[in-house]
């Protein structure tokens, strides 16, 4: 095995890894590592061949291959060091100032790294159809619409004839297009919840252009077939979700792909010790994007399921920010972190704790949808307006550090964001 | 006066052409045990894609005590059950399959359960089951299983009762089989027996005849249709549906022994125990099903539910639903009479069913391969064994259980070993490679020799992965990569060519 002393790893070579090692390697720091589990860079980007990728970061509406040359070429130029075929096996929080991360790199076998800081950014994986509970035979012609878009995209294999969709997020949206452009038959659109996952130019260009179904307030709750996909029975929910009996119907497909959400992948920040927070399903972070364990910092997917691409870079871009000034300052300094509560409405958000002292963006959810509202912050007084929110919509707040003056001034340790109803008149 | 001589020196060396109909852990079995003779030519004959993939692969995963057998009623279950256990600790070892030995507790929760236990402490004497107690304590139990319900009463304990991979098991066997001259034809497909004046010629397959002089019908779920083949047809074979659920590593509380409640009529009941590859599974219920329903692995609703009622009912706390990697079923072979049914015929000779091999069929494996032995030596076969018979297996060497000094050795002598495919359980490109060498063809076939796929993402990242080394190292269009043989393609064709044809540019 192989010691090797460094600044930073990079976790992942998606969109938040490449801006992370970039931005870190641009701030002066030379001993930075990029480490990524493919053969290839980019992450999920190269199979995303649609556009909408970079409005926001690059002012341009590139597709998902673009928007990843575009960094991977930022890369090669500022010459990061980096590990293709290697995957991070477990990290270890050694000292306060030294992390281990052991890798298997199929070049260099077993490598330690001891490193200051850790930017983990693996990002996330699909949900199944076990996790949905969806019962039934187990044929070919079940995938994840991940699945199905390298299926497509990266390797030319048409996965089927006859589709439905579960779940009306952007994902599921995109793909649908995806199959009727390629010339498959979209028999629908699957979503158990009363309004649509996706946002609304995605229903309107994925969808009803293609005069493809969408069946709200329905599920999938079975797959017939003993080779391949012969149908799936769908049935109606009630409010609560609960299935109507006498509502199944069956719908003749031979793929079922699953687009219903994506869980962050962070098993070795698990076994390290870090602490979880149940709604992002991922690491409690400060608004360094730093981990519980100190110069472990996380971005992207891996802490929150993200809208938008530019938001992972966004995050990727902080957090290597703040691993800078923790190696060039031997760490951050022990704020008297306030705790963000989440009031009305709010689902998840984060970061979860902050220190009161640098501009903070907020990235959330809503719980239920809601029309004429503000995000207000409660201790400081601070609110924001919003036509609507919506669960599928991603609320990305900016609140500078004036704002926070309150905190710090009356010693609150906490801050709560909700939504309020704007009084009409 | 010199033919005379050429025929006695044929009978002295007479070979046997034998055809094994069926590769699952019963035919698998059979194959290895036979592999050691000389004078045998083996033919193993399977009509899916792999071995193991009908009754073997979905069950359980338990090597009995052989206890619940009542020797009255089903006198050959109870003869070859505890051989079995017995013969699986050897076998285990020779043939590198991932096994363990803690034991089971068979629970009772109330008063009249009691009685159960005292029948099978009783039974499990008699059919030889070593080191069987009834426990009353409390605080005992609780040590022996500190998931244990607080509802127990009292717990027979059975010490030899162990577990192991049955679809790793039957991939071992048929392996070290082949390596002692077995041939193994895969996707073929029995459908009829040629016979001349009651003697055996040869099996018809949907690939052609194979010349055979004595056919070995192992087929579970189908016995009864290869053996009305050759005109016995005392006996049906029903499937009889079981279905599991499967946790993710992490979840927790895990049981250290394996649990069972005290029996019911027709089944062992419900049982919660840690497999070998250190996840929780409970399961299964028993739904008999009509007879033409010998394919419908689906799980239900109603199945799923007994399953987790019952499940519970064993242990202080099961895991959160959300932390099941899968739900999966099985069917087991139920046959007339409820007894295997192990015989050779007086109106056909060198046949011999080895059917309706239900629990504890896979228990039994190994001690019923060694009584059809005896049943060729009724029929006057001298049977001689080979100088050299190796009864040694290897597995694939796998990256995830190594240490990280094996692991940098690993990837030093095979670059390969550095490049993992599986994320939840460290499959490498290495070992997938190697299980296509060692004759994978298809996804479930990977699967099966590595845990890919096992885990809790269900090959969310690793499908597309394993296509592309499937198709490179087999030449096959990626699309027509299959899951589980023909039939089960990844794709319906190639994407490009999919859309001109649409568009009316190709036919």
């Amino acid at each position: 095995m192989k010691d090797v002393y460094v600044d930073c790893v990079v976790l992942g070579a998606g969109p938040g890894g490449l801006a992370s090692a970039i931005k870190v390697k641009e701030l002066g720091i030379d001993r930075v590592v990029l480490i990524e589990s493919d053969e290839r860079l980019g992450g999920i980007l190269p199979q995303c061949i649609h556009p909408g990728f970079g409005i926001h970061y690059f002012k341009e509406d590139l597709t998902g291959p673009e928007f990843a040359h575009r960094l991977i070429k930022k890369l090669f130029d500022l010459q990061v060091k980096t590990y293709l075929n290697s995957l991070a096996l477990k990290i270890i929080p050694a000292k306060y100032d030294e992390k281990i991360a052991i890798i298997a790199s199929a070049d260099e076998g077993i490598i330690r790294f001891h490193t200051k800081t850790i930017i983990y950014a693996t990002g996330a994986r699909e949900r199944h159809r076990h996790e949905l509970g969806i019962i039934g035979s187990r044929p070919a012609g079940v995938y994840t619409a991940g699945q199905a878009q390298a299926f497509m995209d990266l390797y030319g294999i048409m996965p089927g004839k006859d589709i439905v969709i579960v779940g009306s997020g952007d994902v599921g949206l995109i793909m649908a297009r995806r199959f009727a452009l390629q010339g498959a038959n979209v028999k629908a659109v699957i979503e158990i919840m009363p309004y649509p996952g996706g946002l609304t130019r995605n229903i309107q260009q994925c969808l009803i252009d293609f005069g493809i179904p969408l069946y709200l307030k329905h599920k999938v709750v079975k797959i017939n077939g003993r080779k391949r996909v012969e149908s799936v029975v769908i049935v109606e929910v009630d409010e609560n979700l609960s299935e109507i009996p006498g509502t199944e119907k069956i719908l003749k497909c031979d793929t079922v792909v699953i687009a219903a959400g994506l869980i962050p992948n962070i098993d070795l920040l698990k076994d390290a010790g870090a602490l979880l927070d149940p709604s992002t399903k991922s690491v409690i972070v400060n608004d360094f994007l730093e981990s519980s364990i100190p110069g472990v910092f996380v971005i992207g997917n891996a802490l929150v399921i993200n809208d938008l691409v530019d938001y992972v870079v966004e995050q990727g871009q902080h957090a290597a920010k703040s691993a800078v000034t923790f190696i060039t300052e031997g760490g951050l300094k022990g704020y008297p972190w306030k705790r963000v509560i989440k009031g009305n409405n709010i689902r998840l958000m984060v970061p979860q704790l902050i220190s009161g002292e640098q501009d903070v963006i907020f990235y959330g959810r809503v719980a239920k949808p809601e029309n004429n509202v503000r995000v207000v912050f409660e201790e400081i007084n601070k609110g924001f307006f919003y036509l609507h929110v919506r669960p599928p919509e991603m609320l990305r707040i900016k609140v500078n550090r004036d704002a926070f003056e309150p905190l710090i001034n009356k010693d609150e340790n906490k801050i709560t964001i909700s939504i309020k109803k704007v009084k009409r008149g | 006066m010199d033919n005379l001589i050429i025929e006695s020196v044929l009978e002295l060396s007479s070979t046997y052409n034998v055809a094994i109909i069926g590769a699952g852990i019963v035919g698998a079995s059979i194959a290895r045990v036979l592999s050691q003779y000389e004078n045998l030519n083996i033919s193993l004959i399977e009509k899916e894609a792999d071995v193991g993939w009908g009754v073997s692969k979905a069950n359980t995963a338990l090597i009995h005590g052989g206890y619940d057998d009542d020797p009255q009623k089903y006198p050959l279950r109870a003869k070859f059950c505890a051989k079995g256990n017995e013969l699986w600790r050897k076998w285990v070892e020779e043939l590198d399959i991932p096994n363990k030995w803690e034991g089971a507790l068979i629970i009772a929760t109330e008063e009249r359960d009691i009685h159960e236990l005292k029948d099978l402490l009783r039974r499990g004497k008699i059919n030889g089951v070593p080191g069987m107690r009834l426990i009353y304590e409390k605080s005992e139990l609780e040590r022996l299983e500190p998931n244990i319900t607080d509802d127990v009463i009292a717990a027979l304990y059975v010490p030899t009762v162990g577990q192991m991979a049955p679809y790793e098991a039957v991939i071992a066997l048929v392996e070290n089989a082949v390596a002692n001259g077995v041939k193994l034809h895969l996707l073929t497909k029995v459908i009829g027996v040629i016979q001349e004046n009651g003697t055996i010629k040869g099996v018809k397959t949907n690939k052609g005849n194979i010349k055979t002089d004595i056919v070995i019908n192992a087929t579970g779920l189908y016995a009864d249709e290869i053996s009305a083949m050759v005109g016995v047809s005392n006996f049906k074979i029903t499937p009889r549906r079981g279905e599991y659920y499967i946790f993710r590593r992490e979840a927790g509380p895990k049981v250290k022994k394996v649990l069972f409640p005290a029996p019911k009529p027709h089944t062992k009941g419900v049982v919660v125990n840690t497999t070998v590859e250190d996840r929780l599974l409970i399961g299964p219920n028993a739904q008999d099903l009509p007879i033409d329903m010998k394919e419908a692995t689906e799980t239900t609703f109603e199945g799923l539910n007994f399953v987790w009622e019952n499940a519970k009912k064993l242990v202080k706390k099961l895991p959160p639903k959300n932390l099941i990697i899968r739900t999966f079923s099985g069917l087991r072979p139920e046959p007339t009479g409820g007894d295997f049914i192990i015989a050779k015929y007086d109106n056909i000779n060198y046949f011999i069913n080895v059917a309706g091999m239900r629990s504890p069929g896979l228990t039994a494996a190994p001690s019923v391969a060694y009584y059809v032995v005896e049943l060729l030596k009724q029929y006057g076969i001298p049977l001689k064994k080979k100088k050299k018979w190796n009864p040694i297996r290897k597995g694939i060497k796998k990256f995830y259980t190594a240490s990280f000094q094996e692991r940098e050795q690993l990837i030093k002598a095979n670059p390969l070993y550095g490049k993992i495919v599986c994320k939840c359980d460290l499959v490498t490109e290495a070992e997938i490679i190697e299980a296509i060498r060692r004759g994978a063809t298809t996804i479930d076939g990977i699967k099966f020799r590595t845990g890919a796929f096992m885990g809790e993402c269900q090959g969310n990242f690793c499908l597309v992965k394993i296509a592309r080394i499937l198709a490179r190292e087999l030449n096959i269009p990626i699309w027509k990569v299959t899951f589980k043989g023909p039939g089960t393609e990844i794709g319906v064709g190639d994407a490009t060519q999919y859309i001109l044809k649409k568009e009316g540019h190709e036919k």
